[in-house]
């Protein structure tokens, strides 16, 4: 492999792992206020997709993105009022499989909206030829968009939860529920703000690789199996190992396209997942004690 | 100040209380000791709402606070120091003490916090030299000061202790209970629970006895220091005949 092709694949690697890795900590968050993964992650990233798309024919792209952020951060919320907040003390399990139904109730809603047809939105900055030069690696520059929009997003997101009062709360939330309850936290109110957070960056998300990917009602489910493996990879609930496990499986991907074919891309992920379940189900920088602690 | 009628909670089916009435006055220390499975947990829990109860009345300050959230509660001026300490483990010891502030802050703003932060350094001043530590590596004695001085810092008027010395050095366990008195004398007012009962006694004012559910003794501290059953029961002395 030739030095040039070595970096086209592991540019390609590292932006496709930095939207894994935005899904996995949008798993991380919902886990670490509730205990529960959602499975409808991958759904708020084709949302944001779909409704910037909608919302562009109406507004520049900017407002369209903001947008479609807001509201899908309002379908977040909406989701947990409607269908987990009002649960007396549910198990886990129950929790589980609701997010499964919410998942495939929001395929179905966007099949009904935008049908099957595949969607973009344009690209942020010149369009699909464009390229620019960084020494003899050649790249769009909506993958500079992609990587920026992931790190500033990892970057807001340590100072919301480092820096701010309503952070710390939720990660007090996340230590201990009992103890932030006789603080006088409303852990309910947490549980939604998680569901919004979360939602909100996965739409995000869903914007910026939209004009690489494309967008289509079914692009949730495959994301989340992605998130999902990156979130276990790099240890459930800490998001900060997402990034690296998202960036090691998006170049593990990139670069198993030159010994196997392009198809059997996406088997590459579930192979890991499956792996780490069975080698070592605490990721690879969780700690096997952290882990026995956890319901799931 | 807390007043409790013909109380029975529990979980499920199971009736952990069955029938209890008691009461605090302001500034007074109280004390309810009994052993494992009497159900002293579950009756701070049902006061602070975690847990409904199934019957009876609660009141704190000519208020009921039956099936009210327990943020409300806590709003309402009524700490408790949970067992087993119960700290933010990730977090350090300065961001447990401003949580325990979540009330005080929206009821009194920022510079209430401040001011409640330095007098919770003052009264632990080993929190102090910590305060940029994680409290989970605090050892057990420290988690216990942390953990009432995160309660202190929402400025109740009524404090709940739930086994303050479980678990922890006899010299510690003295400290634990100097700082005790210490709240008195500030005007706190303490429902403390314990299983060691002789401490308890020693510093409380009054004192009920708990079994499997059941108030089965109350009255001055003093008296129930030297109440023959109480003797036998809970401070290991056989009773001379």
């Amino acid at each position: 492999m030739s030095l040039d092709l070595f970096f086209q694949y592991l540019f390609a690697g590292i932006t496709y792992g930095s939207i894994y890795a935005i899904v996995a900590i949008g798993f991380n968050i919902i886990y670490n206020a509730t205990g529960i993964i959602n499975f409808a992650q991958g759904e708020f990233v084709m949302l944001g997709g779909m409704i910037s798309i909608s919302l562009l024919q109406f507004m520049p792209l900017p407002l369209a993105i903001a947008g479609a952020v807001v509201i899908t951060m309002g379908i977040g919320a909406l989701i947990e009022i409607l269908f987990i907040r009002w649960l007396e003390s549910p198990s886990v399990l129950r929790l589980i499989i609701i997010t499964i139904g919410i998942s495939i109730l929001l395929r179905e809603l966007a099949l009904h909206v935008w049908g099957e047809s595949i969607r973009s939105l344009p690209y942020f900055y010149g369009n699909e030829i464009t390229t620019f030069s960084l020494g003899s690696v050649h790249l769009s520059p909506q993958v500079m968009w992609v990587i920026t929009a992931c790190a500033v997003m990892v970057g807001g997101l340590n100072v919301f939860f480092k820096g701010t009062p309503i952070g710390r709360e939720m990660r007090a939330c996340a230590a201990n529920r009992t103890a932030a309850m006789l603080c006088g936290i409303n852990t309910r109110n947490m549980v939604t703000l998680s569901f919004m957070l979360s939602a909100g960056i996965g739409a995000l998300a869903g914007c910026v690789m939209s004009p690489i990917t494309y967008t289509q009602y079914d692009s949730g489910a495959s994301l989340a199996i992605k998130g999902f493996t990156v979130a276990i990879l790099g240890g459930l609930g800490n998001s900060m190992a997402a990034v690296a496990a998202g960036i090691l499986l998006g170049i593990l991907e990139a670069f198993s396209v030159s010994v196997v074919p392009l198809a059997f891309q996406d088997a590459i992920s579930i192979a890991i997942l499956l792996l780490i379940l069975f080698v070592k189900p605490h990721g690879l920088f969780g700690s096997s004690e952290a882990a026995r602690l956890k319901d799931f | 100040m807390l007043k409790i009628r013909n109380l029975d909670a529990g979980y499920g089916k199971l009736r952990v209380l069955k029938n209890i009435s008691l009461h605090v006055d302001g500034g007074e220390i109280v004390t309810m000791i009994g052993a494992n499975g009497a159900g002293k947990t579950t009756l701070l829990h049902t006061i602070i709402g975690l847990l409904n109860p199934t019957k009876g009345e609660i009141s704190f300050q000519g208020q009921s606070c039956v099936r009210t959230a327990v943020g409300r509660i806590v709003a309402s001026g009524c700490a408790l120091v949970p067992e087993g300490r119960q700290v933010f483990a990730p977090m350090s010891v300065e961001e447990n003490l401003l949580l325990g502030g979540y009330v005080l802050q929206r009821k009194e703003g920022r510079a209430a916090v401040q001011a409640e932060l330095e007098h919770q350094y003052d009264l632990f001043p080993i929190l102090r030299e910590r305060s940029r530590q994680l409290a989970g590596t605090l050892s057990g004695g420290e988690q216990q000061m942390l953990a009432m001085g995160r309660a202190l810092m929402s400025r109740p008027r009524l404090v709940m202790m739930d086994e303050p010395s479980t678990g922890l050095a006899p010299l510690i366990v003295r400290d634990i209970f100097q700082i005790i008195r210490r709240l008195r004398q500030e005007g706190n007012t303490v429902l403390l629970i314990e299983q060691n009962a002789k401490a308890a006694l020693g510093i409380a004012d009054r004192g009920y006895v708990l079994e499997v559910g059941k108030v089965i003794l109350q009255g001055p501290a003093a008296d129930l220091l030297a109440n023959a059953d109480v003797q036998r029961a809970y401070l290991g002395r056989e009773k001379i005949a």
